[in-house]
């Protein structure tokens, strides 16, 4: 398996297929975890870090996680290919831009990612694609168990896993779904859902950056408590009583802007499925935009001849480090619009 | 041992012997299998391209579950004791607010007090574990701490380029990690 051969498909988390996948696009959970008797990655010299990485590099290859795996040694990876690894929501764009020694171990479904010196030692993250908090669950247990049985982990009785940050320690567990809400964002009804998850101890971020407005109607939501409660009870609380309550707003989002605007979301959802056929330039935050409009319309109906996978498809592959692979050259932003453009009418045109 | 990859800096690239600078190991089939190429010779396998990308801002942010909550603006909401300080790895509680950051597994006892407030604001109040605990857990804290202050030791040997004190304490690191 190369990085190389990632470029022409979408990870499983994007496949779109999942439970819910109308408004759940994927779900991801995640353990900080800290080798016993090392200082946080902070306080390493840089041999403690070089011993680090070599040695948890060797544990998650020895460990036999998935039948097939990559290990990208980000320290010595190319620029683009470490843009490629975050546009793939693999590792944090930290992570891609740190400078100490680092890596991250990819299964060939792309459903596991171990980042290696991190903000903590392991960050071992699960992906599925739609609502299968469960099941990725039940796969990031097994990964766990299977490090356990190599390396310890810094643990206190009092404290659960100890992690560098206050805010991951205990149970170090992140649980988090990366949601599409166009119709909430259209009827002006965002900020009030926002604001009763954070009443749920919930924390919520823009997929592109605090404060970018026109990006494609993506949230990440997740859990904030990670100490006092137990696995299995932030995975329920989250996955029964939180994110179905998101799903049911969007949805009845969704069908009131079809009962009683009609006219202008088909208005909306047609347009940006026009300019995606037509434009001879367009950037990337354009296409999120309008693949986001059109991606609702499938949603709903309205579009019928693109499908959900297609759409998942192409927002990956209009990012400027997989343009630049599948196309393979070096593109400036201007040269990327054209290219994009061309790219997004071939696609459209193959349905 | 733990030097080899780095030092692997130096490795001649598997196709053409210029020095290599991209290292990659793969697993085939179960088999590890490590490559060492030249950028050219990657970039001939599709492994890499010399580039000068701009950096997209977008979809980063999915990626990383960053604490939600890493301000440290929290912490200093609280006026704390500014005598806290960890004996093992020298970080104090003004540097771990201004950070956001801890410095090793012993701070989490050495700023006690002052952790603790903000342990329960983060996290609805709770300042006990209650979840899964790992075999490891035999491991006491006694040991994780001696770990702890053998691997500090050995940082300031290595400055103080003792490297008879140095080599003593690795070994009493390894012999301490097997135990
Ligand atoms: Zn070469
Ligand atoms: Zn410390």
């Amino acid at each position: 398996m190369k990085l190389s051969d990632l470029t022409h498909r979408a990870g499983e988390w994007l496949r779109g297929v999942g439970p819910m996948h109308d408004v759940v696009i994927s779900s991801r959970v995640r353990y900080a975890r800290n080798l016993a008797g090392m200082p946080f990655l902070s306080r390493c010299t840089g041999e403690q870090l070089r011993e680090l990485e070599t040695r948890l590099r060797d544990t998650v290859l020895d460990s036999r996680l998935a039948d097939e795996m990559l290990y990208v040694d980000v320290a010595a990876a190319g620029k683009l290919d470490r843009e490629l690894v975050v546009e793939r929501h693999l590792i944090s764009r930290q992570h891609a831009d740190g400078r100490h020694p680092r890596g991250v171990a990819i299964s060939g479904s792309e459903t596991m990612a171990v980042m290696v010196n991190e903000e903590d030692h392991l960050r071992i993250q699960v992906l599925r694609s739609g609502l299968q908090l469960s099941e990725a669950f039940e796969d990031l247990s097994r990964i766990d168990q299977l490090l356990e049985e190599r390396v310890s982990f810094a643990f206190h009785d009092r404290y659960g896993y100890l992690t560098a940050c206050p805010t991951n320690v205990g149970t170090g567990l992140r649980v988090s779904v990366m949601l599409h809400l166009p119709a909430l964002k259209l009827t002006g009804q965002i900020e009030k859902a926002f604001r009763a998850a954070k009443e749920l101890h919930l924390a919520i971020r823009g997929l592109y950056g605090e404060g970018t407005e026109a990006t494609g109607d993506f949230f990440q939501v997740s859990n904030q408590t990670t100490l006092g409660k137990s696995e299995p009870q932030i995975l329920e609380e989250f996955s029964t009583e939180m994110v179905p309550n998101f799903i049911d707003y969007e949805r009845k989002a969704r069908h009131a802007l079809l009962n009683r605007q009609a006219r202008a979301l088909e208005d909306r959802v047609y347009r940006a499925h026009a300019a995606l056929r037509s434009a001879r330039l367009i950037s990337s935050e354009e296409t999120m935009y309008m693949l986001s409009l059109v991606r609702l319309g499938a949603s709903l109906g309205l579009i019928k001849d693109i499908d959900v996978h297609t759409l998942n498809e192409l927002f990956l592959q209009t990012q400027p480090a997989h343009l630049q692979r599948l196309l393979n050259r070096e593109m400036d932003g201007q040269e990327r619009s054209a290219a994009r453009s061309d790219f997004i009418r071939r696609r459209l045109s193959q349905n | 041992m733990s030097d080899l990859y780095h030092e692997g800096m130096k490795l001649k690239c598997d196709k053409c012997g210029k020095s290599a600078t991209i290292h990659l190991t793969e697993i085939v089939g179960g088999q590890k299998i490590e490559k060492h190429l030249c950028e050219d010779c990657a970039s001939a396998e599709g492994i890499t391209v010399k580039s000068n990308v701009p950096i997209s801002q977008l979809l980063e942010d999915f990626i990383l579950q960053t604490s939600p909550s890493h301000s440290p603006e929290q912490a200093a909401q609280h006026a704390v004791p500014s005598d806290l300080k960890c004996d093992v790895c020298g970080m104090d509680f003004n540097e771990f607010r201004s950070k956001g950051l801890l410095g090793c597994p012993h701070d989490y006892e050495a700023f006690d007090r002052g952790l603790l407030p903000l342990l329960e604001r983060a996290h609805e109040g709770a300042t006990q574990h209650i979840g899964k605990v790992p075999h490891s857990a035999g491991d006491s804290q006694k040991k994780q701490n001696a770990l702890l202050r053998l691997r500090a030791e050995l940082k300031s040997a290595v400055s103080l380029e003792d490297y008879e004190r140095a080599a003593s304490l690795r070994d009493q690191i390894k012999e301490l990690e097997k135990s």
